[in-house]
């Protein structure tokens, strides 16, 4: 099987495989839920059962729906935030190492700035001026990660632009447009498609955090973080409720982790090999 | 054919049905090496020669019984005194692997740790080893610096890599490798990278070092001229496998196979071939540099009062060593280094000093072709893409008709219009070269600006290129500026030639004057330093030159 051009591992088919399966759950949430997930029907975190496969949260509803719909949220969220992340930062990024110059001094002290002081910490300030929307949310993680992609975007898109056909392409006359979604930006693809999925895990498990902290995804709405959070308390107890979205979390996490792999490596890979 | 040699007593080496092979990612199998065969005897010199991809480095590193990351060595016997290396565990390996058998790379300054002072690198494997104390070290790292005729060799070693010329860390290097007295030496191109008259004193003093420590040597190069100067037996090599392998002169004089035929006589073409007539149209210049000065952030100089001209059909080699200025002349040519001042005319009208400033026709006007063709072309664009901007960009073609010309473009540097969807990775090393020809073509300029556009090549295709060149110039009356270090290619395509040194001219005019006498003296000093098929041109050389110095 080929994808992206590159034949894919054992490894990073398994990475396809559980990304597909998350990502399916979560689409197709409202066709798989066996229940309401908001609907209480038993006692508190009733265990396991051939009605409830992973048995019922502190409210008696039913985990396994609330997972599928959970991950609406948690996978929705984090894939809004990341790409709105590279929008603005690759753009940054591109500009900065292209035009060089005071541009690229003005932008690259800025993220310095802004990353001088912990990513956690910005956006628990940010959160609690603005409140706790959604919006606020992905526009916040949005555009903390952008800071990030910004330095990603930047060095690679340096390390293109002094070869000698984007030099060609400048002595031929074309325009800045030209240069960066024709020349730098196709040949920036396979390490940003990695650092894509890096960050959206980081964004992804960044939601998770905020909301286990109470500053996220907010009742009766919930995300794989929230869920968490709400079914703490059964740990003493010795229940494995919150352990299940948990596992959901770190699944996802690994999934997308594996296929980064492998993108990095193809990329890597002089060309030539990749066929 | 060669003389008998001293068999069993002084054999060093007995290389015997070598096979290396590399395994790629998907499983294929590749055979690098196939069936190679070889003895050494100790102060044997044997050159390895043959193109890029034919092996020789593969076959120099097995001699240390090693392989690089994917390539492993499956068949046949590396016997050293006898003994074969192949059984070695890595303890085995480690006492062999500079202590027996150096290693000469051909780039020195990626060799040494700038961190650290030569004489701490020089004896690093001597120390390491134990096989002598610091004091014995020191006393024979002086007298090697002396016999490889470094400057102040009791200083020398104190001194950081950085501090020390290409040519002498190059020697430096030799130094290292000879430290613990190896049996036998292995030169992986170590004059390539050099300027050419840095070249004659770096293989003089190698020469100098085999002769007296009666060491057994491989040498590897791609250049006939220079293993002649070194080599007693030549093995040619071709993907791998044995071409011809004989005595030097044999092989020099009277090649038996047709490869090594090819080689010889393209070699001694590039010596002997006739200064190449202009067929210049018109008198007035297309371009014209009057005493042009640049240079980078306003330090010192890069180019300083230079001035040249050129008309159609002429072509005009920029020549010099690394450093002197030739490719930032280019570069403020095309606007890339805005000039600081003088003036460029193209046509006849003043050229604006920043390529932002001059219009899209005079930017069609002058096109560039560059060494590295791999870098010269976006890798994820087709041929179609690649040779169909320029026509799309300059003349607003439409989409069929972009096609059509670029299938023209091609039948012109003969590839086959099918090629129109491939991506530069499905192309040799020649094949793009040439599509960076298309590509320049394509905007029908009045000025292709060659930068070292054959350096990169192998010998024979570098051959083809000039061939193509000629051809395109022939045809359209496009007039080159051609940048190299190399002499041969200069005779075989310039009609006039400038010698630039440390960024002023020191000669300019028809070819035919500026190589012949009266020289410049630093003319005279480039062109005796180019080498010579002859064997006993490097005596030759610093035999007049010791008499005139």
């Amino acid at each position: 099987m080929k994808l992206f051009g590159s034949r894919i591992t054992f490894v990073a088919a398994i990475g396809v495989l559980i990304v597909l399966a998350c990502a399916g759950g979560a689409v197709f949430a409202p066709w798989i839920a066996p229940y309401d997930p908001n609907l209480p029907m038993g006692g508190r975190w009733d265990p396991p059962s051939p009605e409830h496969w992973l048995g019922l949260d502190q409210i008696g509803r039913d985990m396994f729906s609330r997972i599928l719909y959970g991950g609406r949220i948690s996978i929705g969220l984090a894939l809004l935030a990341t790409s709105l992340a590279f929008v603005v930062g690759i753009i940054a990024g591109f500009a900065g190492a292209v035009f060089g110059g005071w541009i690229d001094i003005a932008l690259s002290r800025i993220a310095d700035i802004i990353l001088s002081i912990p990513i956690l910490m910005s956006a628990l300030i940010i959160i609690s001026g603005f409140g706790t929307s959604t919006t606020v949310l992905v526009l916040t993680i949005g555009f903390l990660y952008a800071v990030l992609v910004f330095r990603v975007a930047r060095a690679v898109a340096m390390n293109i632009a002094v070869l000698d056909y984007v030099e060609v392409a400048r002595l031929r006359g074309e325009g800045l447009m030209w240069v960066i979604l024709r020349e730098i930006l196709p040949n920036a693809l396979p390490p940003l498609a990695a650092e894509f999925g890096l960050r959206f895990c980081f964004a992804f498990l960044f939601v998770a955090a905020l909301s286990f902290l109470g500053l996220g995804v907010q009742p009766p709405e919930a995300d794989w973080g929230s869920m968490v959070k709400e079914s703490a308390l059964a740990i003493p107890a010795g229940i494995a409720a919150p352990l299940y979205p948990a596992a959901a979390i770190a699944l996802m996490t690994i999934g997308v982790n594996l296929v980064v792999d492998w993108l990095l490596s193809i990329y890597s890979r002089p060309q030539g090999e990749n066929a | 054919m060669a003389q008998a040699k001293p068999k069993a007593e002084g054999q060093i080496l007995d290389v015997r049905n070598l096979r290396i092979e590399a395994v790629t990612e998907t499983g294929t199998r590749v055979t690098l090496v196939d069936d190679v065969s070889f003895d050494l005897n100790a102060g044997e010199v044997l050159g390895l020669i043959g193109e890029s991809g034919a092996g020789k480095s593969t076959i120099g590193l097995s001699t240390l019984v090693y392989a690089r990351t994917g390539c492993q060595i499956t068949g046949g016997q590396i016997l050293f005194h006898g003994r074969d290396l192949r059984g070695l565990n890595i303890k085995g390996r480690q006492s062999l692997r500079g202590v027996k058998v150096a290693y000469i790379a051909q780039s020195a300054a990626a060799a040494f740790n700038p961190a650290h002072t030569i004489f701490d690198q020089v004896s690093e494997v001597a120390l390491q080893h134990g096989i002598m104390n610091r004091a014995q070290v020191r006393m024979d790292a002086i007298r090697l610096f002396r016999e490889l005729e470094l400057p102040n060799p009791d200083v020398f070693g104190g001194r950081y890599p950085h501090q020390v010329s290409g040519g002498q860390l190059q020697r430096a290097m030799a130094a290292m490798a000879m430290i613990a007295k190896p049996d036998l030496l292995v030169f992986d191109e170590p004059t390539t990278a050099l300027d050419v008259t840095t070249q004659v004193e770096v293989l003089a003093s190698f020469k100098k070092l085999i002769r007296e420590h009666r060491t057994a040597a491989l040498y590897i190069t791609h250049d006939l001229a220079v293993v002649a100067q070194i080599a007693d037996r030549i093995m040619v090599l071709r993907r791998g496998k044995m071409v011809e392998h004989g005595d030097a002169t044999q092989i020099l004089q009277r090649p038996e196979m047709d490869y090594t035929r090819m080689l010889v006589a393209e070699r001694v073409a590039a010596e002997q071939s006739k200064f190449v007539e202009g067929h210049a149209e018109g008198d007035r210049p297309i371009l014209e540099v009057k005493n042009a000065v640049a240079a980078y952030r306003g330090s010192i100089k890069v180019i300083d009062d230079v001035s040249i001209n050129l008309r159609r059909g002429d072509t005009l080699a920029i020549v010099g060593e690394s450093g002197s200025g030739k490719s930032t002349l280019a570069r403020v040519i095309v606007g890339l280094l805005p000039r600081e001042k003088g003036d460029i005319l193209f046509d006849g009208t003043s050229l604006k000093p920043r390529l932002q400033d001059r219009s899209k026709d005079q930017l069609r006007r002058i096109q560039m072709i560059y060494q590295m063709p791999d870098v010269a072309l976006n890798p994820r664009q087709t041929l179609l893409d690649v040779i169909g901007r320029p026509v799309q960009f300059y003349f607003g073609k439409g989409r069929a008709e972009v096609r059509a010309r670029v299938e023209e473009l091609l039948r012109q540097i003969d590839l086959p219009p099918e090629y129109i969807t491939r991506r530069p990775h499905e192309l040799s090393g020649g094949q793009k070269q040439r599509v960076c020809i298309a590509r320049a073509l394509a905007a029908q300029p009045d000025i292709i600006i060659c930068d070292e556009v054959t350096s990169a090549l192998d010998p024979l295709v570098a051959e083809e290129i000039l061939r193509l060149l000629r051809r395109v110039q022939d045809e359209t009356g496009v007039a080159f500026l051609f940048i190299t270090h190399d002499l041969g290619t200069v005779r075989r395509i310039a009609n006039k030639v400038a010698v630039m040194l440390k960024g002023k001219l020191v000669a300019n005019g028809p070819t035919q004057q500026v190589f012949n006498p009266p020289f410049h003296p630093y003319t005279e000093l480039l062109l005796s330093s180019v080498p010579e098929i002859r064997p006993d041109w490097l005596d030759e050389v610093l035999r007049r030159r010791r008499k005139a110095g």
